[in-house]
């Protein structure tokens, strides 16, 4: 029973990210859904331009949800990511104090006294008022939940890495001065990481695993379909189908999913009808990053339209 | 399930996934909620929460698909196995089935694993073999001499003894029906041995790849078969994630010294020298930088292409490698070895400079002319070679003017330590400018060797 509610939750999963844009395969779907019953981290892999971000924004977005999002650098620490105390606020304060010190321990006789009083007084100095939330913070203080976006991880230090554990695995985060401060609402909490190093052991433990690779081509197609409605179908097919033969090429940086969406739309922007050579050549700019690699696409050109005209009769 | 996806987790660390208690945990969480109807959601939850690269995911489902293509007894629909075994029983003269309708009677007085061979219900079979394995522990095999004992031992707790005297008994009354058992028999022995292999497939591969990896890490690298070096490949790849994980941590916490007052007092100037923010002294640390130079020649070549992939994969702990790679002359390799995959850079290189017979001297030239420069005093120099420079000038001076540029120059030779000195080689009168030598014909070798290359710098 519980599992026909599984699959069916899943497609639902599928069809709320479709409605905002974004097409899901089944194991995208699958960790979405998984991630909150389970309560647990998604960690996205693969290529740059898969839809690993966007994914984080169509899941706020089908949710109604805020999207609070954390991009990571080398040098990013816990004063930027997690919390600050307002030094200025506290310095003013401890002026004001200084004002008022006379009258609060104007009764005390002796020393011993006034420290008693001023124990009475209470420490307001490191309180929630001169917390400075930073990403982290605001995002367990949201009262209903959102989406958190750790973007590219693999760019920050190791370091930075240990001070997530906490907040990944529990949804809480340990404030000495004030004690641990936990979710509201677990947020969904996506990291996104393009593999320039591994990770450690600890923080992949704590999340789910999901490789977006290149997607297939039906896959591709309804990308496309969804993100630029204009372009007719026949066009749609070809361009696919050459986005797919080029990915078999030798490249330094191989098109993604981004990059097709960009094809696609300066294609419709010039009104073509169908892929020729000249057209292909003039626009081969938008999909491939690096002379060498255009230089590697040119002679190929041709044979890649008429491989893909080829596997659109059959396909 | 719950046991069933035990076995699995066993599975899964045999083929390389690291499933750690809580991960399991994390497994059975998510299995709980998706269920097991539905074959594709299953593999994704798993491959979601046990596998942590794409590497893994590959090799689990792969292990996925291998593991529930068993016979499953809660699966309606027949699979493979089940299905290879039940043709075997269909072996049986159909005849017999027809006959079945009217000697009904004889099998009442039969076992329970007769009635059911008779029956011919695939699905009561295929969910006793697989109780039965559960029962004989098949999760524990281990070796592939063991299938024997193994599969004997599942017949057994599924009632094997009784089945005999079954048959024995019916011999005497009713020999058409125990023509028909026999047969059965058969076709159960040969579902029970391919259960074994199946199981012998999952579970025995971690401890085969322990043993392989402790035998691989003490074989000489220079004599390796051909079918083995993808397997090194894979293990000079964990070395080189065990150094990373070692050194490249600690380097940090260590470099903070004592409080630097001068610097300090002249931040806080601002707030009347009360020491708002601290500086501190440095301990100054160099990360290893290394210039590695790699004898390709022939007997050397597979030793240096360990080596090359070994160093080249220490980013994190080494600051920059410059490698060379020589036999009759030297050229710079590093480019090649960071572009492009290990195996095609291999090739690459001992297309260019490969195969020659070795000529240290030459070589050594080469390098002074117009590489020196890439030499500072936090280098260490790695050269690798037997030293055999087939008795051309060795021109050990240049090594001198290496080794006082330099930090450190270590040689590493696959050769024994007997060997050196003997016939052409030219051991001794380099070793004399050498900080370290060192022999290095295995990966346990090479790690070491790395490893205190590295660990100078800590």
């Amino acid at each position: 029973m519980a599992e026909q509610k599984a699959s069916t939750a899943i497609e639902a999963v599928e069809s709320g990210l479709a409605a905002q844009g974004y097409i899901a395969s089944r194991q995208i779907a699958t960790a979405v859904y998984l991630s909150q019953q389970i309560e647990k981290p998604i960690l996205v892999e693969g290529p740059a331009g898969v839809g690993k971000t966007e994914l984080a924004k169509a899941i706020a977005a089908w949710r109604g949800l805020k999207m609070i999002r954390l991009q990571c650098y080398e040098g990013l620490d816990e004063a930027k990511a997690l919390y600050e105390w307002k030094y200025a606020k506290q310095l003013l304060y401890t002026q004001i104090l200084k004002d008022k010190l006379g009258e609060v321990l104007g009764g005390a006789q002796t020393l011993h006294d006034a420290l008693a009083q001023l124990h009475d007084f209470g420490d307001v100095f490191f309180s929630k008022e001169f917390v400075e939330p930073r990403p982290l913070l605001q995002a367990l203080e949201q009262p209903g939940g959102c989406v958190l976006l750790i973007d590219e991880i693999d760019k920050s230090d190791a370091e930075f890495e240990s001070l997530l554990l906490e907040i990944l695995s529990d949804f809480q985060v340990t404030i000495p001065e004030l004690g641990t401060v936990s979710a509201i609402t677990p947020p969904t909490v996506i990291l996104t990481s393009n593999s320039e190093r591994d990770l450690g052991d600890a923080l992949k433990r704590r999340c789910l695993h999901l490789h977006i690779g290149f997607p297939e081509q039906r896959l591709e197609e309804r990308i496309v379909e969804s993100r630029v409605p204009g372009i007719s179908q026949t066009l749609r097919r070809q361009m696919v189908g050459f986005i797919h033969e080029i990915r078999s090429l030798d490249l330094k940086k191989l098109p993604s999913v981004s990059e097709t969406i960009d094809w696609a739309r300066v294609l419709v922007l010039l009104q073509a009808s169908e892929l020729d050579t000249d057209i292909v050549k003039d626009t081969l700019n938008v999909l491939l990053k690096y002379e060498a690699d255009i230089e590697a696409a040119q002679p190929q050109i041709t044979t890649f339209i008429a491989k893909a005209a080829r596997s659109n009769v059959f396909g | 399930m719950r046991e069933n996806l035990h076995r699995f987790f066993r599975a899964a660390r045999g083929v390389g996934v690291h499933v750690s208690p809580a991960e399991s945990i994390d497994a059975m969480r998510a299995v709980t909620q998706v269920g097991v109807s539905d074959r594709t959601i299953l593999r994704d939850a798993l491959l979601l929460t046990l596998a942590k690269s794409q590497d893994e995911k590959l090799a689990l489902g792969d292990c996925f698909d291998l593991f529930f293509s068993q016979p499953e007894p809660r699966q309606n629909q027949p699979e493979a196995d089940s299905e290879d075994a039940s043709e075997d029983t269909d072996q049986s003269p159909s005849s017999s089935s027809a006959s079945e309708a009217g000697e009904g009677q004889p099998s009442e007085g039969l076992g329970p694993l007769a009635q059911m061979l008779l029956s011919q219900d695939r699905n009561a079979i295929a969910a006793a073999i697989a109780s039965a394995s559960g029962a004989a522990s098949l999760s524990e095999i281990r070796y592939s001499t063991q299938r024997g004992i193994f599969s004997s031992r599942i017949l057994d707790a599924m009632g094997l003894q009784r089945l005999r005297d079954d048959l024995d008994e019916l011999t005497a009354t009713n020999p058409a029906l125990a023509e028909r058992l026999r047969s059965a028999l058969d076709a159960l022995r040969e579902a029970v041995r391919d259960t074994v292999a199946q199981g012998l497939a999952l579970y025995a591969r971690e401890e085969a790849e322990n043993l392989r990896n402790e035998i691989l890490r003490n074989a000489p690298l220079a004599r390796i078969e051909r079918r083995h070096v993808a397997e090194m490949r894979a293990l000079i790849r964990q070395i080189a994630r065990r150094l990373r994980e070692r050194y490249s941590k600690p380097r940090k916490r260590q470099r903070r010294g004592h409080l630097d007052v001068r610097r300090t007092l002249r931040r806080n100037a601002a707030w009347g020298g009360i020491p708002f923010l601290t500086a501190w002294k440095r301990k100054h640390r160099d990360r290893p930088k290394i210039v590695a130079l790699c004898d390709v020649s022939g007997s050397v070549a597979q030793v240096s292409d360990f080596f090359l992939l070994l160093i080249h994969s220490l980013h994190e702990v080494v600051d920059d490698v410059h490698s060379f790679a020589f036999s009759s002359h030297l050229i710079e390799v590093s480019d090649i070895l960071e572009s492009k995959s290990p195996e095609k850079a291999m090739a690459e290189i001992m297309s260019k400079v490969g195969f020659g017979s070795s000529d240290y001297g030459s070589s050594l030239v080469d390098f002074e002319k117009e590489f020196m420069s890439t030499l500072t005093p936090q280098t260490t120099v790695i050269v690798l070679g037997d030293a055999r420079s087939n008795n051309l000038d060795p021109r050990a001076d240049i090594l001198r003017r290496i080794s006082e540029r330099s930090k450190r120059l270590v040689w590493l030779n696959p050769e024994g330590r007997l060997a050196w000195g003997f016939g052409d080689s030219e051991m001794p009168r380099y070793a004399t400018f050498c900080s370290v030598v060192r022999q290095c014909a295995t990966a346990q070798q090479l790690e070491r060797a790395v490893s205190d290359i590295v660990a100078t710098y800590q």
